[in-house]
C-alpha cells in the first residue's frame, strides 16, 4: 500500500513538473513583459527584475488600443454573423427534416478543410478591385467564411440532442416556427450557443494570414501588429512580451472558464 | 416548458402515418429556407472564389505587366511541376505536418493519461495545459522565438546549460526544428483535450473487472484503453493534420520559409504577393487544394464513419 502511495505521488510529481514545462513560455511571457527593458534580454536570464509597468504603458503609447479594437469588432462581428446563419442551418440539418443532410453536411466542413490557398488570390483580387482592402467590415464577412462550418457542426451536434418529444409537441401545440425555434429549443441549446460562438471568437481573434495579407493601417487587427513590436536597432523583448500579453489575455481567460465545452468544439462535435 | 408538460398526452404515436404530402412539402420548404442563407454564404465566400483561382490558374497573368493577360492552357501547372519549388514545398509540407502531428499526438496522449488520474490540483494543471492552444499564434511564433529560442539569450539555451549542455543556434540552425517545436506546443493541447475525452467516456465497470481479474495498469491500458481510444485517436489526429496542413503565422514570423521551411502555403503567398505571378500562384493553389483534399477525404469518412455510429440519420 505505501509502495503504490509513493507511486502515486511520484507519477503526481513528474505530471506537475512536465505541466509547468508546457506552461513556461507563457508564464515567462507575462513576466517578461512587468520587466525593464534593459533586463528582459540578458544572459543569464534576470529573476529578480525591478518590477515595472512601464512596458503597458510603451505599449499603448504605440497605440496598440485601435488595433484590440479592430480585433473586437471582427472577432465579435463575425461571431454574431455566424451564429445568426448557423443556428437556423442547423436547425433545419438536425430537427426539421432535410433531404439531403449527408450532403449539406459534408459540403460546409469541406469548405473549413480547404485551404485559405484556394480561394485568397482572387478574394484579394476582387477586394482590391472595389476598394476593399484595409477594410474590416470585409475582413469581418471572410471570417462569417471561416467560421460558419464550425459553428454548423457544433450546433448541429448540440441539437442532436434536443428530446424529440419536446418539439413535436410545441408543433403540436400548434407553434410557430419562431416560437418552436426561440421559446422551445433555443433556452435548452443556450450552452451549446455559448462555446460555439466562443470557438469562433477565439479563432477569428488569432486569425493572422488574411488580416496580415488584407489589411495595412485603417483596418489592421493585433496580431500582425504584434511584429511590428520586432525592432532590428534595439531591445523590444520587454514591451514585445506586454503586447503578447495584452493580446492573449481575452481569449485566454475566455477559453479558461468556457473549457468544458471547448473540446466538443474543437473536434467539430464529433465528441460530447 | 408547457410544451414538455402536455408533451406525454399530445405527442402523434410513434409510427403513426406522418403528414400528408402537402404538409410534408410545405415543411420541407420552410428547412430549406432555413438552410438556404448559410449555405449560400458559403458558397459565395468560398466555392465562387475557388472557382475564379481554378480560372486564373489557366491564365498567363503577372500583375506587373497587366496588359499581357491571356489563356495559357495547363502551362502554369507545366511550370509549377517543372519548377522544384512545388516538389520541395510538399516536402516541407509532410515534414512539418508529419512531425507536429506525430509528436502532438504522443504527448497528448502521454498528457491525457496523466491528467486523467486524480491528484491534487488537477483541475488547475488542465486549465494551465490547454493555454498554449488558446494563446494567439502569431503571438507564440514571436514569443518562442526571441524569448525561449534566441541564441544569447533565451531560455531554451539557460536550460541547456543548466545541465552542462552547449548553446543551440536554434533559429539560424535548425530552422525546422523551431517550427515543428511551436506547432507541437500549440498541438498537444487541442489532442490532449480529445483524448481526456475519450478516457472520460470509458466503461468504469470494465476497467474494475479487469483490475479484479488481476490485470496490470498496463496490461489494462494496452488490452482496454487503447482500443477505446482508438477512434479519439482518429479524430484527433485528422483534425490536427487538416489544421497544420494550412500553418501559415509560424513560418511567416519565426523563418519566412527558410532553411527548408517553405510549405506549399508560404510558397503560393510568396508567388502571388511577393512575385505577383497570379497565374502561376493560382495554379500552386489548386495544387494545394488537390494535397489536401487526399488528406480530408479520408478524414471526413472517418468523422463519418463516428457519426453514424451515434445516429446521424436520426
Amino acid at each position: 500500500m505505501t509502495s503504490s502511495r509513493l507511486r502515486g505521488a511520484l507519477i503526481t510529481a513528474v505530471t506537475w513538473v512536465l505541466v509547468l514545462m508546457f506552461f513556461f513560455p507563457v508564464a515567462w511571457m507575462v513576466f517578461t513583459a512587468f520587466k525593464p527593458e534593459h533586463q528582459a534580454a540578458t544572459s543569464p536570464p534576470t529573476f529578480a527584475p525591478d518590477l515595472t509597468l512601464d512596458r503597458f504603458g510603451a505599449v499603448f503609447d504605440r497605440d496598440m488600443l485601435p488595433y484590440l479594437i479592430n480585433s473586437f469588432s471582427a472577432s465579435l462581428g463575425s461571431t454574431l454573423l455566424v451564429l445568426a446563419l448557423a443556428i437556423p442551418a442547423a436547425y433545419a440539418l438536425s430537427i426539421r427534416p432535410v433531404t439531403n443532410v449527408r450532403d449539406a453536411l459534408f459540403f460546409f466542413i469541406s469548405t473549413r478543410f480547404m485551404p485559405v490557398a484556394a480561394s485568397i488570390i482572387p478574394v484579394y483580387l476582387l477586394l482590391q478591385s472595389v476598394g476593399g482592402l484595409d477594410n474590416i467590415t470585409w475582413l469581418t464577412i471572410l471570417y462569417v467564411g471561416v467560421n460558419l462550418p464550425i459553428a454548423v457542426w457544433m450546433m448541429r451536434s448540440f441539437l442532436a440532442e434536443v428530446p424529440r418529444e419536446v418539439i413535436e409537441a410545441a408543433q403540436l401545440d400548434g407553434a410557430r416556427l419562431g416560437t418552436e425555434i426561440f421559446r422551445v429549443v433555443l433556452p435548452i441549446v443556450l450552452p451549446g450557443v455559448a462555446a460555439a460562438g466562443l470557438i469562433c471568437f477565439i479563432f477569428a481573434w488569432n486569425e493572422f494570414f488574411l488580416a496580415n495579407l488584407l489589411t495595412a493601417q485603417v483596418a489592421r487587427p493585433t496580431p500582425p501588429f504584434l511584429t511590428s513590436f520586432v525592432d532590428g536597432r534595439g531591445q523590444f523583448l520587454a514591451v514585445l512580451s506586454a503586447a503578447a500579453t495584452v493580446a492573449i489575455v481575452p481569449v485566454v481567460l475566455a477559453g479558461w472558464i468556457a473549457q468544458k465545452q471547448l473540446v466538443r468544439g474543437l473536434a467539430m462535435g464529433a465528441i460530447k | 416548458m408547457t410544451a414538455l408538460m402536455t408533451s406525454p398526452t399530445r405527442r402523434r404515436p410513434s409510427g403513426a402515418a406522418p403528414a400528408g404530402d402537402s404538409g410534408r412539402r410545405g415543411r420541407l420548404a420552410v428547412s430549406r429556407a432555413l438552410l438556404w442563407p448559410a449555405l449560400a454564404t458559403s458558397i459565395v465566400l468560398t466555392q465562387i472564389p475557388f472557382l475564379l483561382t481554378i480560372y486564373y490558374s489557366l491564365q498567363s497573368w503577372n500583375m506587373l505587366r497587366p496588359g499581357d493577360r491571356g489563356f495559357a492552357g495547363l502551362d502554369n501547372y507545366v511550370s509549377v511541376l517543372r519548377d522544384g519549388s512545388f516538389l520541395s514545398s510538399l516536402g516541407a509540407t509532410v515534414a512539418v505536418t508529419g512531425s507536429a502531428v506525430v509528436a502532438s499526438t504522443l504527448l497528448g496522449m502521454l498528457f491525457a493519461v496523466l491528467l486523467d488520474r486524480k491528484f491534487v490540483g488537477r483541475g488547475v494543471a488542465r486549465t494551465l495545459m490547454i493555454t498554449p492552444f488558446l494563446v494567439m499564434p502569431a503571438a507564440a511564433a514571436l514569443i518562442w522565438k526571441w524569448s525561449i529560442l534566441d541564441a544569447a539569450t533565451g531560455m531554451a539555451n539557460w536550460g541547456l546549460g543548466l545541465v552542462g549542455l552547449p548553446p543551440v543556434a536554434w533559429n539560424t540552425e535548425l530552422p525546422m526544428l523551431t517550427i515543428i517545436l511551436v506547432l507541437t506546443w500549440q498541438y498537444t493541447p487541442f489532442v490532449m483535450l480529445i483524448l481526456l475525452a475519450g478516457l472520460q467516456a470509458q466503461d468504469k465497470d470494465v476497467l474494475e473487472a479487469a483490475a479484479v481479474d488481476g490485470a496490470g495498469a498496463l496490461r489494462t491500458f494496452g488490452e482496454i484503453t487503447l482500443p477505446h481510444l482508438r477512434q479519439y485517436v482518429e479524430i484527433a489526429v485528422l483534425l490536427a493534420s487538416i489544421m497544420l496542413l494550412q500553418v501559415f503565422d509560424p513560418i511567416a514570423i519565426m523563418t519566412r520559409g527558410t532553411g527548408g521551411t517553405k510549405t506549399l502555403s508560404y510558397l503560393l503567398y510568396e508567388r502571388a504577393f511577393v512575385g505577383l505571378e497570379v497565374g502561376e500562384a493560382a495554379a500552386y493553389g489548386v495544387m494545394t487544394v488537390l494535397v489536401t483534399i487526399v488528406v480530408a477525404s479520408v478524414a471526413l469518412r472517418t468523422l463519418f464513419k463516428v457519426f453514424s455510429k451515434e445516429g446521424i440519420d436520426r
